[in-house]
């Protein structure tokens, strides 16, 4: 008995321990805000791949990128250019000066110098760095050459006569370069630290320097990331937070959505599915356009039935983009697709799509029936054709594609075969074009029509399906080359034309976004190009 | 007195008889009398009616339920169960072109815009609708505000009390003479609250508008014509149509849910029950062989499913959907079959292998095998009858996680291609929308449940039939 | 028995290099290449980024024999996903995350499984039986991503109604995070053992050895807790093996939903990303994991188990 009542005192006592263990407070303190101390909690959809800034491809790492490193220009809140590490600049035909503020500092309290660029845009370039966005600095003196293994990497043409002065040569002229410089690529790094770290760089929080408003304190691979206030960005006075901090990576939306309702993350992105609930939360809904602009391609290889106009048209006038934006995608925000090009970029005065206004689309299921029929007898067919349309594995692409599917079905009487492929092989099928048609999107690398308008020119290895046409080409260069902000938009209603005209590719939808964010938090950016969300600039409200 | 002469008959031997009844019943073989207790067993014959059930749902369903699944509807998006309603026939005709007011500025005033303690714009007056609202267009207008540089538009299903109230921000126009906006989005029947506000460029006014609308359901002649509800000639604006039912609802693209269940129950019972029942017996007779004859065979045989339990299943599925020559757009069935054939075995295998080890050493096997009973009779009558409880539970876990493999690898693009339904896929995709539409979700998993549920039950019933201890006890 | 182990062992290695080399074959004959990327890029930069990584070499004999040497050394060498990150790295941190969480899981299962496995076989055909089985179908019937999706959803909704955190909906970090995605990791592998269990238990019920046991006086509880309970284990712990490894590395649903930066999350993310080196490290490493499992199981088997001869 005696024994028996021992037993089940250790049995309350495990008890006790256990549910103390769970009453311990220790997670209870990471709010979504903290107030006080001036914190905001985040979830990032994934692991950043690595975080030197020459090798940075995808968004996340620019995201985060954006928050701890400054270029020398930078977009505010409106989206206007204004000065970042440059204190001002000056962009010519045949190249560009900028003059480095005195202040500016890497998080080691050393000073932000002319080289600092110098040695980072040679390092992007440097085929050994093998960085995939080395194409981004073409146009600078030399930098195709060097990329190519052609030329020494000190050929390129960039130099820092003073060491507060960046002098840039182009071999063509970029009208927008003040505006390229604000992309990641063209982040300074500090030579002895980068080289210290013998390929290291950007790997984990203490193989970094920091130039932005905030540092990188801790990182937790595939767990844990967290920023604090950067002690010697020069414009700290303008910064509110003292931290920005990561403690969930997942891709899952639902459960950032539970996170967010739980009251431990700022922001969570919505979807046609979970808009609803938002509602009935009686959450504020934000909007936004996230600046991609998505379409079908087609296969212009030799050998295609895609290669044929009569075909393409068919399939053209049997989509209507309201349609998929209204009842398929069903989120607000989602705006037609009319052209190539998106509707926030800006022309020489207006609103490019203002200038160059393509024409309304035209849905005519009887018009497309008696192109088809042309199609047919222009291959020689004697039944309608099978087409391939290549798609990628994520629920939005599939929902798509199984609308396009049986709408081309009931328009046309098409069968269309859905490949759905998973990352990897669905950009092997693309490059070695084996499909019909395939759904893809482009998001800006700068903010200039060209980073849409050179698509499908004849040389642009992402023109999967290698259309190719004389006349695009021309204006494709036009457009390069000019920094007549006129004929720059002549060339892109030449392109954009051409594109619509001869159906190389029919444009779908621009993308937007609506996601509910902590009312406490004030003064998010939401922008088409990274870091996108940008909260370096945010502060709090107490409600 | 007479005396009784006894006959040559009186001496014959009589026939051979029993004074005692027949107590004995007819011998019952193994097999027989595994058939009379299984008949006898009340929850393993429901579940055969329910198994015949669904074999009818999945062969006989499509012949009277006759909707196509991948016929969709994009009015009809995400319904709950219903049996058909009426809508108004309308022409759809162009695109609302909208209202520009002529002279009116696009943009505020620059010096007014230069004020830094500028007042906040008013809300809109007069917000109203243009034309009868109905399900595929709202046509709203509303009086320009001086200094707008735009207006955004909102919209919710209660009405707004508070800024945070307003609902979907739908969209915006981007000049102050723009005063109108057609809603197309995903509208339903029902009572719609839109909200305006004005914008300067730089600030959004809190002063907003409200408008209560009600939104009837219509049906462009075009659409109606197109899904065969209306002949060619027949039926103008303005007319009532009934549209069709969906007794269990409709999905994400508005396609029925019975006749998707109905096809997609072919792909997840084909896969569910197939390859559970082709891989367990393959395991069995693995595992059977090498616990029986043991020693170096039975080493030999467990190190190669050691060797295939540990391929990763995901990186060989791919790579047999690659190997068999999968043409983009076949449904893809059979690779998934066959990679779930070849790596899944293993565990089966290495259960059956355990029980045998056990039974080997029993009395009444070293008894028969001391009688000279041959290596099949000792697997067949005393083996696998007595490892047949934990074969049958295999087999039952094993139909609902075929089921699940095929929807996690429709998650990743590596499942049947669309159009070709499956519940698991249905289950899925069912998952995003559980909160709005919890049919899309229930449904689906309500067939999957029912199945494992037949087949438990048939596998108790089976194995206490088939259990020759049970047959001692009763 | 010691010779018996190290024999075993040697096997196990034998084992894992027929692994190795069958998913080394495999990933190299699927189709793309993990250097493709969004963005074309040029062939110069190509060729640089295959001469990093080894993959301008011929796949056979040169990048396999590096890859079998540098595995013998226990190096798989960088991820392609995570740049400038060695495999082991990853494999070493995420692996404890999955092992733990797999360990509360099975520990969950395995117990409940038993319990309500003897429990029910005990009340045959009794209410308590049908109700724990229909729960068990239930539990086998709906997939693992929808009972976690509902478990958060239950989270969120449960520390709404009190006013406070009473579990964390997701991350990772404390002991309290582990708690919801270890039940529903564990809920399926509960339900199968529970099954199991409940059909072993009646099959030792009716042996001989119980029935001398109850003959002899014993307390229907000891023949309970000292008989039938320890020999109907049996089966359960020759499914625990590969169970064990499948739950610790296999939560891949489970990991994404509650944020948890566990292997399997790293192994479905490598298999799309195609990320050579990651699959090789977390292919061999679950192999040999798997083995080892399996051969800890089978020395096991023939301690609880006398009867069975290891030879």
């Amino acid at each position: 008995m005696a024994r028996k009542a021992a037993s089940a005192t250790r049995w309350l006592k495990l008890l006790g321990l256990l549910l103390g263990a769970l009453a311990a407070p220790a997670w209870s303190a990471e709010g979504a805000v903290d107030f006080d101390a001036r914190i905001i909690r985040m979830v990032l959809p994934q692991e950043p791949p690595q975080l030197d800034s020459s090798k940075a491809t995808d968004q996340v790492s620019t995201r985060i990128l954006g928050h701890v490193m400054e270029a020398l220009t930078r977009f505010d809140a409106q989206g206007r250019l204004v000065p970042g590490v440059a204190e001002r600049w000056e962009i010519r035909a045949d190249g560009a000066t900028f003059w480095l503020r005195e202040d500016a500092r890497w998080s080691d309290g050393s000073p932000v110098l002319a080289r600092d660029f110098v040695f980072s845009w040679r390092n992007a370039v440097d085929p050994k760095t093998a960085s995939e966005y080395a194409f981004i600095l073409q146009g600078i003196e030399n930098a195709e050459a060097i990329s190519q293994g052609e030329a020494p990497v000190d050929s390129l043409g960039v130099s820092a006569p003073e060491p507060r002065r960046l002098e840039v040569r182009f071999s063509r002229a970029i009208a927008y370069f003040d505006k390229l410089v604000a992309f990641a690529t063209f982040y300074p790094l500090k030579e002895d630290f980068y080289r210290a770290r013998d390929g290291r760089y950007g790997a984990d929080a203490e193989d970094m320097l920091f130039n932005g408003p905030f540092v990188i304190e801790r990182w937790d691979h595939g767990a844990r990331l967290e920023m604090a206030k950067n002690p010697h960005y020069w414009d700290r006075d303008k910064i509110y937070l003292n931290r920005i901090e990561f403690p969930y990576i997942t891709a899952d939306t639902n459960a950032a959505l539970n996170l967010f309702k739980d009251g431990r993350i700022i922001l969570a992105g919505l979807d046609s599915e979970t808009m609803e609930n938002a509602l009935d939360q009686r959450w504020r809904i934000e909007r936004f356009n996230d600046g991609s602009a998505w379409y079908i391609e087609f296969n212009h290889r030799e050998g295609r039935l895609t290669q044929n106009w009569n075909l393409r048209r068919a399939l053209a006038l049997s989509f209507d983009t309201y349609e998929l934006i209204n009842r398929v995608i069903g989120t607000p925000g989602n705006l037609p697709g009319l052209s190539l090009y998106p509707s926030y970029l800006r022309g020489a005065e207006q609103r490019l799509l203002q200038e160059i206004p393509p024409p309304e689309p035209v849905t005519d299921w009887a018009l497309a029936r008696s192109h088809l029929a042309a199609a047919r007898e222009d291959l020689g067919l004697a039944e309608a054709p099978e087409l391939v349309l290549l798609t990628g594995n994520s629920p939005t692409a599939n929902k798509q594609a199984e609308f396009l599917q049986t709408l081309w079905k009931e328009a046309l009487g098409l069968t269309v075969r859905i490949d759905r492929q998973i990352f990897k092989q669905r950009l092997a099928k693309m490059t070695s074009g084996d499909f019909d048609l395939v759904a893809a999107g482009w998001g800006p690398d700068y903010l200039d029509p060209l980073t849409f308008g050179d698509l499908f020119a004849s040389w642009n290895l992402n023109n999967r399906g290698r259309y190719a046409n004389a006349e695009l080409d021309a204006c494709v260069r036009t457009a390069q080359n000019s920094v007549d902000a006129a004929v720059r938009v002549d060339a892109f209603g030449c392109i954009q034309r051409i594109l619509l005209e001869d159906h190389a590719i029919i444009p779908t939808y621009e993308r937007g976004q609506i996601y509910v964010i902590h009312p406490a938090v004030k003064g998010t950016i939401r922008r088409q190009t990274s870091p996108d969300p940008d909260l370096s600039r945010a502060w709090l409200e107490q409600p | 007195m007479s005396t009784y002469e006894p006959t040559a008959a009186d001496f014959a031997p009589l026939d051979a008889q029993s004074a005692a009844p027949v107590l004995v019943r007819p011998s019952l073989s193994y097999w027989a009398d595994a058939r009379a207790r299984l008949g006898r067993n009340p929850r393993a014959m429901g579940s055969l009616f329910l198994l015949l059930a669904l074999g009818l749902f999945t062969t006989l369903g499509p012949v009277l339920w006759t909707v196509d699944p991948s016929a969709q509807n994009l009015d009809r998006i995400s319904e709950p169960p219903n049996l058909g309603a009426d809508a108004l026939l309308i022409d759809r005709g162009q695109r609302w072109a909208g209202v520009v007011v002529s002279g009116w500025p696009a943009a505020p005033d620059p010096a007014w815009l230069a004020q830094a303690d500028r007042p906040e714009l008013p809300a809109p007056e007069a917000l109203r609708t243009v034309a009868t609202p109905h399900t595929w267009s709202v046509r709203l207008r509303w009086d320009p505000v001086a200094n707008a540089a735009g207006y955004q538009i909102y919209r919710n299903r209660y009405e707004p009390k508070a800024l945070n109230e307003l609902g979907l921000p739908l969209g915006d126009s981007w000049s102050g003479a723009e005063t109108s906006y057609e809603d197309a989005l995903a509208l339903e029947p029902g009572v719609y609250w839109y909200s305006v506000t004005a914008t300067d460029g730089e600030r959004e006014s809190r002063q907003f508008q409200t408008l209560r609308v009600e939104v009837a359901r219509a049906l462009p002649l075009e659409t109606a014509r197109k899904a065969g509800l209306l002949a060619d000639g027949q039926g103008q604006p303005g007319d009532q149509i009934t549209l069709p039912a969906h007794p269990l609802g409709t999905d994400y693209l508005g396609r029925d849910m019975l006749s998707r269940l109905m096809h997609g129950a072919r792909t997840s019972l084909f896969i569910g029950l197939l390859a559970p029942l082709l891989y367990v017996l393959f395991g069995t007779t693995y595992g059977a062989i090498a616990g029986f004859f043991g020693g170096r065979i039975d080493a030999l045989l467990m190190r190669l499913a050691d060797f295939v339990v540990a391929l990763p299943f995901l990186l060989f599925m791919i790579l047999f959907r690659v190997a068999s020559g999968v043409e983009a757009g076949e449904s893809g069935i059979t690779a998934i079959l066959v990679a779930m054939i070849l790596l899944l075995w293993p565990a089966t295998a290495r259960l059956v292998r355990g029980q045998i080890l056990q039974i080997r050493e029993e009395g009444y096997v070293q008894a028969a095998r001391l009688l000279g009973a041959p290596q099949r009779y000792l697997i067949f009558r005393h083996m696998i009858p007595n490892t047949l409880g934990v074969i049958l539970v295999t087999l039952t876990f094993a139909i609902p996680t075929a089921i699940f493999t095929e929807a996690f690898l429709s998650f990743i693009g590596m499942g049947v291609a669309p159009p070709t339904p499956s519940w698991g896929s249905m289950c899925f995709e069912g998952l995003k929308s559980m909160l709005n539409s919890p049919h899309e979700l229930f449904f689906p998993a309500l067939m999957i449940s029912l199945t494992v549920l037949a087949f438990n039950l048939l596998g108790d019933g089976l194995r206490d039939a088939l259990d020759a201890r049970m047959r001692a006890r009763e | 028995m010691g010779r018996y182990a190290l024999k075993r062992l040697l096997q196990g290695l034998i084992t894992i290099w027929f692994i190795a080399t069958a998913t080394f074959a495999a990933m190299h004959a699927v189709p793309g290449d993990p250097l493709s990327n969004e963005k074309a890029t040029t062939e110069a930069i190509r060729k640089n980024l295959e001469a990093r990584y080894g993959l301008d070499r011929p796949v056979f004999p040169d990048q396999y024999l590096i890859f079998l040497g540098n595995m013998a050394k226990g190096d798989f060498g960088l991820s392609f996903t995570q740049q400038n990150r060695r495999v082991n790295d990853i494999i070493g941190d995420a692996f404890p995350v999955s092992a733990q969480l797999g360990v509360l899981a099975i520990t969950f299962a395995a117990i409940g499984g038993v319990l309500l496995g003897a429990f029910t076989a005990l009340k045959r055909n009794r209410w308590p039986d049908v109700t724990v089985m229909l729960a068990v179908i239930l539990g086998i019937s709906v997939p693992s991503f929808v009972f976690a999706a509902l478990g958060q959803l239950a989270l969120v909704n449960i520390n709404e109604a009190l006013g406070f955190t009473f579990l964390p909906v997701a991350g990772w970090g404390d002991i309290s995070q582990m708690i919801m995605p270890a039940l529903v990791l564990g809920l399926s592998t509960l339900a199968f053992l529970t099954r199991l269990m409940r059909s072993s238990m009646l099959e030792v019920l009716t042996a001989d050895y119980i029935r001398t046991a109850r003959a002899k006086g014993v307390s229907e509880a000891g023949i309970f807790w000292r008989h039938a309970l320890r020999n109907a284990s049996l089966p359960v712990i020759t499914v625990l093996g590969p169970a064990i490894a499948a739950i610790t590395t296999g939560g891949f649903v489970v990991e994404l939903v509650f944020a948890i930066p566990g292997l399997g999350r790293a192994f479905v993310e490598a298999v799309q990303q195609l990320d050579y080196t990651l699959i090789m490290g977390t292919t061999v490493f679950y192999g040999s994991f798997l083995v080892f499992m399996v051969i800890i199981v089978d020395l096991l088997y023939g301690l609880i188990d006398p009867r069975v001869r290891l030879s």
